[in-house]
């Protein structure tokens, strides 16, 4: 499988701070990575270098065989880029905003009304396509930036934080956008902080502080850097468990209506707390093995970052 | 370059402005709110200028003197003054401009031929209106004088002056081609200057920036809307000057338009050289003020004569689009100047219009600094 993006010790400061720091990855053809990481982390300076749209300070990189550097240009005529903030134009119509669009990526004029009408559909926003952009929700508004940036087919889409701010069910409409798009082809570039969306990308970067700390598919990630068990307690009068176990130094948290205790051999760790638990009066209905969630392996690596 | 692409952006710009009401009235209220500001405001004619007369001679040659000034539009007797402290009074208070003084032996001297002198007392704090008015003192004792004194020699030099191209001296007729180059510098800029800071502001310039579009594109496109508007300014300007001024227009309509959007290529080209290089509105329209409307006032020769500035000042006038432009309207309007005789002011426009646009070209960058 070919490569579509690639980077080598790309670094990126802004005076003093260092944005992003020696970060070296690549991204498959027809994959769909997910960057991951707090706010600030430097995901955006990233997508920004990679679309040519920020100078990087050292390193190299090539997006579509393009270099990063030297043929920004080039990139851009391959690639779809949604930022961060909504940048379309809010005193334009839906429609005007297409058009506009669509005139700018030279889509060719036999393709135009299929592409529009495309969009519109894409974005549910067929009875809508008169009404002035800023008067659309959030979540709408998003599909039609990514309509917009993809008007043109590129075989290559970079989206910034596509969905924060939006509702549960618009971001679910989102990804299942996304995927078909990687089905047909298309290489997703996209970032995010929340954690349940990481688990849909094919393969995932962490990134903290600037640097790039991790690097695999969801479940490659679980297995290779998580290396303590963790165990999933339901008792009764929970808070009360979670503070007896956190006193015998077992690293406890609430999830819902259970805890997630994290030690480092499960087996050895229920009975354990069993005894401890008993000691107290606590009556556990069930303990057991469970398979870590992507924030407990991004909550370990930051501690050991 | 793709045309489809300048099209695209043309379109937008133009839906963009259409739709925000502070651009319409930028573009299309401020023009003719500064022609009927200047236009009725600015006249360097002096009229009516009130008079107080103390007669003490009170005799007919005396009152005959007094009637010349008074049928002249040039002053307006608002008082006879019965003492010199009054006419004190008048000129403190503001009420009279110009004091004429005759004394109690002034009809006797023009009978006898001897010098029948008159005394006359301007206010001077409006220093050009003095000037002005003791011209046009001196101008009617002198008519009088030829008139009355029969006996006096007459001068060696009779001068027959004819005024050329503004035969009757009306100030309005060079205020107004001048206007237009002034408020082309203003809309010009000041609309243009936004157009690339805003889309920095709103964070739209980023999702641009990522297409394919290119500079050029994106320039020509963006001034094509603002050439429009700029367009139909000069239009209106011009139509305003002819029927409402009464400012004729000798020469072609066509030259005249011509030379305007050659100005506003300029123009424009310097509002987005701006707008690229200052990436918040605020600094672009103040920049753009500064560097338009301000030379195109006091540089372009509009309000003051060229060759009276000092040397260096003189010198700086030729890198001011406006005095060029001024030079051309001036000679379109009042002596129908032709292509031919302007050449010269042509090209310097043209070189100033590519100098702007290479420079906006240039200076524009689709990367984030």
């Amino acid at each position: 499988m070919s490569i579509a993006v690639h980077i080598e010790e790309l670094t990126r400061t802004f005076g003093d701070f260092v944005a992003v720091d020696h970060v070296n990855l690549s991204v498959k053809k027809g994959e769909i990575f997910g960057f991951l990481g707090p706010n600030g982390a430097g995901k955006s300076t990233t997508i920004k270098m990679l679309c040519g749209l920020l100078m990087p300070s050292s390193g190299k990189g090539s997006v579509g065989g393009y270099d990063i550097i030297k043929q920004s240009e080039e990139i851009k005529k391959t690639i779809g880029y949604m930022s961060q903030r909504f940048s379309l134009y809010d005193d334009l119509t839906v429609e005007e905003n297409i058009d506009f669009f669509s005139g700018i990526y030279g889509v060719p004029v036999e393709k135009k009304r299929d592409r529009k009408e495309w969009v519109l559909k894409m974005a549910e926003l067929g009875l809508r396509r008169t009404d002035l952009t800023r008067t659309l929700p959030g979540g709408v508004k998003q599909r039609l930036a990514l309509g917009c940036a993809i008007l043109h087919e590129p075989p290559i889409i970079f989206l910034d934080e596509p969905t924060s701010g939006v509702d549960p069910v618009s971001r679910r409409n989102f990804w299942d956008l996304i995927y078909g798009m990687s089905m047909a082809g298309t290489t997703t570039f996209v970032t995010t902080h929340y954690m349940d969306e990481a688990e849909y990308c094919d393969r995932l970067g962490l990134i903290y502080r600037g640097r790039l700390i991790a690097q695999g598919a969801p479940a490659e990630l679980k297995a290779d850097y998580m290396k303590r068990d963790v165990l999933e307690i339901e008792a009764d009068r929970i808070i009360e468990a979670m503070d007896v176990l956190r006193a015998h130094d077992i690293e406890t948290a609430i999830f819902g209506s259970s805890l997630h205790a994290t030690l480092e051999d499960g087996d050895k760790g229920i009975p354990l707390i069993r005894d401890i638990l008993g000691e107290a009066r606590i009556e556990v209905n069930s303990i057991g093995k469970i398979a870590p969630s992507l924030e407990d392996v991004f909550v370990t690596l930051i501690e050991e970052a | 370059m793709k045309l489809v692409r300048i099209k695209a952006i043309a379109k937008k710009e133009s839906i963009q402005i259409i739709r925000d009401p502070y651009s319409l009235a930028m573009a299309f209220l401020m023009p003719v709110m500064l022609l009927f500001i200047f236009g009725y405001a600015i006249t360097l004619d002096v009229d009516n200028l009130p008079t107080v007369i103390y007669d003490r001679d009170k005799s007919s040659m005396s009152r005959d003197l007094v009637a010349q000034f008074r049928e002249s539009h040039y002053f307006t007797i608002v008082a006879y003054a019965d003492d010199q402290a009054d006419i004190d009074k008048y000129i403190d208070a503001g009420k009279a401009r110009v004091a004429i003084s005759i004394p109690e032996d002034f009809s006797k001297n023009v009978a006898t031929g001897s010098d029948a002198p008159i005394q006359v007392a301007v206010d001077g704090s409006d220093s050009n209106t003095a000037t002005i008015a003791l011209g046009y003192i001196a101008a009617i004792s002198d008519q009088y004088s030829r008139r009355v004194g029969k006996s006096l020699a007459v001068p060696a030099i009779d001068p027959r002056v004819r005024i050329w191209y503004n035969p009757e001296l009306k100030s309005r007729n060079f205020i107004v081609p001048g206007l237009i180059a002034v408020i082309m510098a203003i809309i010009a800029a000041l609309l243009s200057s936004l157009t690339i800071s805003r889309e920095w502001e709103r964070g739209t310039m980023e999702q641009l920036i990522s297409t394919p579009v290119k500079p050029p594109e994106l320039i020509i496109g963006k001034l094509s809307a603002y050439f429009v508007i700029g367009f139909i300014d000069v239009l209106m300007a011009a139509l305003i000057g002819i029927y409402l001024f009464d400012v004729p227009l000798k020469g072609s309509p066509l030259l005249l338009m011509m030379f305007s959007s050659l100005f506003l290529f300029g123009g424009l080209g310097l509002g987005v050289f701006i707008s690229a290089s200052a990436k918040s509105q605020l600094l672009a329209s103040q920049v753009s003020l500064i560097t338009s409307y301000l030379p195109a006032l006091l540089l372009s020769g509009f309000m003051f004569s060229i060759p009276n500035m000092p040397a260096p000042l003189q010198l700086i006038t030729h890198i001011v689009p406006a005095r060029y432009f001024v030079t051309m309207l001036k000679s379109v309007y009042l002596k129908g100047g032709t292509l031919k005789l302007l050449i010269f002011e042509t090209a310097a426009l043209a070189i100033y219009g590519v100098i702007t646009f290479a420079l906006a070209n240039k200076r524009f960058r689709k990367r984030i600094e």
